[in-house]
């Protein structure tokens, strides 16, 4: 059997043509991801805002939204939202914290249980409190944060500051687009959320650093070439396997997206949308990056290596 | 590149049979796991609370409560003491965890003095230093008042008592439920995280954590008319009903001197009640007391709530009695837990919960199997259609990888989550990626018409440093990804930093070692890749 091959090996597109195209619609998509996060804000879960999350699934038959929005109702606890969860027999009820006063949630949580446990089943509960949700948002911001300072370190180590800059250019642009996205479409975001952007991060990177490996290795051989058509060539070369990672991390998330449950949905979707932006930037953002920072040319004395 | 000495083929080897021992043990049921040798490794991976089901509780300790406890009893004793040396108060107030002070007279100001750093205790000093401290702050106000608090030292000495003893007691209620493993762990300074998997009911847990269940007994007051509460008694509401109590503040006797409580059942009523002994001291004292009074009320008092006021009948001597509340039998039943385990020392307060039942564990379990099955069936297929015989050699090592993940999970004992799951997954498609460069490079040194071994050879000396620093910087992800680590989260990043490690081992040297088996036995002129 022949194998199968995704790109042909002299493949040679010209990615560099467009790049005045791409950069600047990333930067209306920067832009545009600002905005968002101003004016819409982010849907902000529990983790961040506080408050009381509770799963139920119905014992028998399909779960009633509008019948236990009238029960909840009764109950006088403020804002409670009430939707579907993957399926017809779950419900996700949420309670907004109302108070500063710590502890104040588990009262609600009785309260609510009391009436549901009839003919619900009762799932999970999560509650944070004020305290605690301050300190993970405190948290989240310094996790990404260091992520992508110690990032640059390495980077900067490993290759030469314009690598640095190019490398983490991308990773904001991912970042920021990611969570413009979460705006956009106001799905919750929450402790997972982070998670996904640190390991969009280390993906983005991943690809980023294959590319500017090889365009170091082209820096070393071809000592003449323009710069333009060297870096062309090693995203050529590197086409294939950026392509092919792209797949199969796709093939894997996918099938978790799909079947891993409802729970980690938010998740496994900013992780899919990471290895797509990750791998458009590393191609179309962090190399031409490169041609605009004027990178040394001479690397026969550098043993990075 | 493509050469192996006999010890380095040896260690592959056993590497991959570690993996393939320890991982073992997760195929079998516990049952069977118990009938294996003992010489046989039997640890199999730590489920996360999300995946068996439990309560996840992050409590704090409000030792404050004790501290203006103290200054309560510090309030009466400077009043008692300075009336005993006949030294005249001119205002005595207590505000914040302050006692504010003004003599009549200044001159007596240096005997007030005196009179308070006697009743100042000592305390551990800065941690690990061994000092000691003193327990309150005397300073001199310019109106000549005297301002009394208590010191820094003191306040984190009484932080850090409230908290081990705390986890002491919550140990101990914890196991009356009779679950297995729980995790209690001091976090940070006034914080307690609590972990019990597998409850049916977490109320309960919370109802148990939520008592302080300080039980005192107090007679009550015969002297009040319906009219104010004088100073040396305090009205207490009945836990059950509207009616209330008016007893006397000092306590008769108190929940320190129990020795046992049991729930049983009252002989007349076949009411649920909880029966308790006095330990020697507190038998003399009840005795004494039950003599002087009988035929009065006195109030059973747990947590300020009156939860039974019975009629002395007769002097109780043996030191033991009952409690006759209107319980139900699981109300006794934690009655007597919590009198059994004692009584905490300053209120808790939950700052975080997340609790996961059976039922969505076990789902979660299933889909993450599922999604897991489905995702390595579709990496195994695309790597094998791509790269034909090299594809096989490396979906072989990403199976070694998956095993030797599972087993260094089992051996570590870490907590595999869900998100843990997820890593996993993500870990598959990740792990071919070192593959997959490796792959397209060779590929690339063929074209070049070089000859087989000398593209093999060059594929994974030029990958070899791409894949570094590819993985590297994965793991610099992972590991503050670990810091940030709230419990889901920290199962994700260990599962990926372990598989990261694991994976730069099957990818590049497995695979790698596969090559040149291959290479060696039929010496291929040319190679379909």
């Amino acid at each position: 059997m022949k194998p199968f091959k995704l790109i042909k090996l002299d493949t040679s597109i010209n990615f560099l043509s467009k790049t005045k195209l791409f950069v600047s619609l990333s930067l209306i998509f920067i832009i545009a991801s600002i905005f968002l996060l101003f004016s819409r804000g982010l849907n902000f879960g529990i983790d961040f805002n506080g408050g009381t999350l509770i799963e139920v699934q119905k014992i028998s038959g399909n779960a009633d939204v509008s019948e236990m929005r009238a029960r909840l109702g009764q109950l006088d606890l403020g804002n409670i939202q009430l939707q579907e969860f993957g399926k017809k027999t779950d419900l996700l009820v949420r309670v907004e914290q109302l108070s500063e006063e710590e502890g104040a949630q588990q009262a609600i949580i009785s309260k609510i249980s009391e009436v549901v446990e009839v003919d619900y089943e009762i799932r999970r509960i999560e509650v944070v409190g004020p305290k605690v949700s301050a300190e993970l948002i405190k948290k989240g911001i310094i996790a990404v944060i260091s992520a992508v300072i110690s990032v640059l370190i390495y980077i900067w180590f490993r290759f030469e500051w314009q690598f640095g800059i190019g490398a983490i250019f991308a990773l904001v642009h991912d970042i920021i687009i990611t969570i413009g996205v979460f705006s956009l479409l106001q799905l919750e975001f929450n402790l997972s959320i982070i998670a996904a952007l640190l390991t969009i991060v280390g993906y983005s990177l991943n690809d980023t650093v294959v590319i500017y490996d090889r365009i170091r290795e082209e820096l070393r051989k071809y000592k003449k070439m323009p710069i333009m058509e060297l870096i062309n060539q090693a995203l050529n070369l590197t086409l294939s396997r950026t392509l092919m990672t792209s797949i199969t991390t796709l093939l894997a998330l996918i099938s978790l997206y799909l079947f891993g449950g409802e729970v980690i949905k938010g998740f496994t979707f900013a992780m899919i949308w990471g290895v797509l932006i990750g791998t458009y930037s590393s191609i179309f953002i962090a190399s031409p990056i490169l041609i605009g920072l004027n990178i040394k040319r001479d690397w026969s004395k550098n043993n990075a290596e | 590149m493509l050469y192996f000495s006999k010890f380095k083929s040896i260690s592959i080897l056993l590497i991959c049979l570690f993996g393939a021992i320890f991982a073992f043990p997760n195929l079998l049921s516990q049952n069977t796991i118990n009938n294996l040798p003992k010489i046989m490794p039997q640890k199999q991976i730590n489920l996360g609370l999300d995946l068996r089901g439990g309560s996840h509780l992050l409590v704090e300790v409000q030792s404050s409560v004790r501290a203006s406890e103290r200054m309560d009893d510090l309030y009466d004793e400077i009043r008692i003491e300075l009336r005993r040396n006949k030294i005249l108060l001119s205002d005595i107030a207590q505000t914040n965890n302050q006692i504010k002070i003004t003599l009549s007279d200044d001159s007596f100001k240096g005997n007030l003095i005196d009179i308070i750093e006697s009743l100042s205790q000592n305390v551990r000093g800065q941690f690990g230093t061994g000092q000691l401290a003193n327990e309150l702050e005397i300073v001199e106000q310019i109106d000549g008042s005297i301002l009394v608090s208590m010191t820094e030292e003191a306040l984190s000495d009484l932080l850090r008592r409230s908290v081990d003893q705390s986890i002491e007691i919550i140990r101990r209620r914890i196991d009356e439920l009779g679950t297995k493993e729980p995790t209690i762990q001091r976090q940070g300074e006034s914080r307690i995280l609590i972990q019990v998997p597998g409850l049916d009911d977490p109320n309960r847990l919370k109802d148990l954590l939520g008592t302080t269940a300080k039980m005192t007994f107090h007679l009550i007051d015969t002297f009040y008319d319906g009219g104010n509460v004088s100073r040396s008694s305090m009205k207490l509401q009945h836990a059950e009903n509207e009616s209330t109590y008016v007893v006397e503040r000092r306590s008769i006797i108190g929940g320190e001197n129990l020795v046992d409580a049991q729930p049983g059942f009252d002989s007349q009523t076949n009411q649920p009640i909880v029966n308790f002994r006095f330990d020697g001291q507190g038998s003399r004292k009840f005795g004494k007391i039950t003599t002087d009074n009988v035929g009065k009320l006195f109030a059973i008092v747990l947590d300020n709530e009156v939860i039974s006021a019975p009629i002395i009948n007769e002097p109780i001597l043996g030191g033991s009695g009952m409690i006759s509340g209107s319980f139900t039998v699981q109300e006794a039943n934690d009655l007597a837990i919590l009198l059994r385990a004692g009584a905490l020392p300053a209120p808790l307060i939950i700052l975080e919960e997340r609790t996961v039942g059976p039922g969505l564990g076990a789902d979660s379990i299933k889909s993450g199997q599922i999604a897991s099955i489905l995702g390595l069936a579709f990496v195994l297929i695309y790597m094998f259609a791509s790269y034909g015989r090299f594809g096989i050699y490396s979906n072989i090592s990403l199976l070694i990888n998956l095993s030797l993940i599972v087993a260094i999970l089992s051996i570590l004992q870490a907590t595999l989550t869900l998100p843990g799951i997820a890593g996993i997954i993500l870990t598959i498609g990740m792990a071919v990626d070192a593959n997959v460069l490796i792959f397209e490079r060779i590929r690339e040194e063929i074209s070049n018409n070089k000859s087989v071994i000398n593209a093999i050879d060059n594929g994974y000396k030029r990958a070899r440093t791409t894949i570094l620093d590819a993985n590297i910087t994965t793991f610099i992800a992972a590991i503050i990804l670990f810091q940030l680590g709230s419990g889901p989260i920290k199962g994700f990043s260990i599962t990926l930093a372990i598989g990261i490690i694991t994976s730069v081992f099957t990818a590049f040297t497995l695979t790698r070692f596969f090559v040149a088996l291959w290479i060696k036995r039929s010496n291929p002129k040319e190679i379909n890749i």
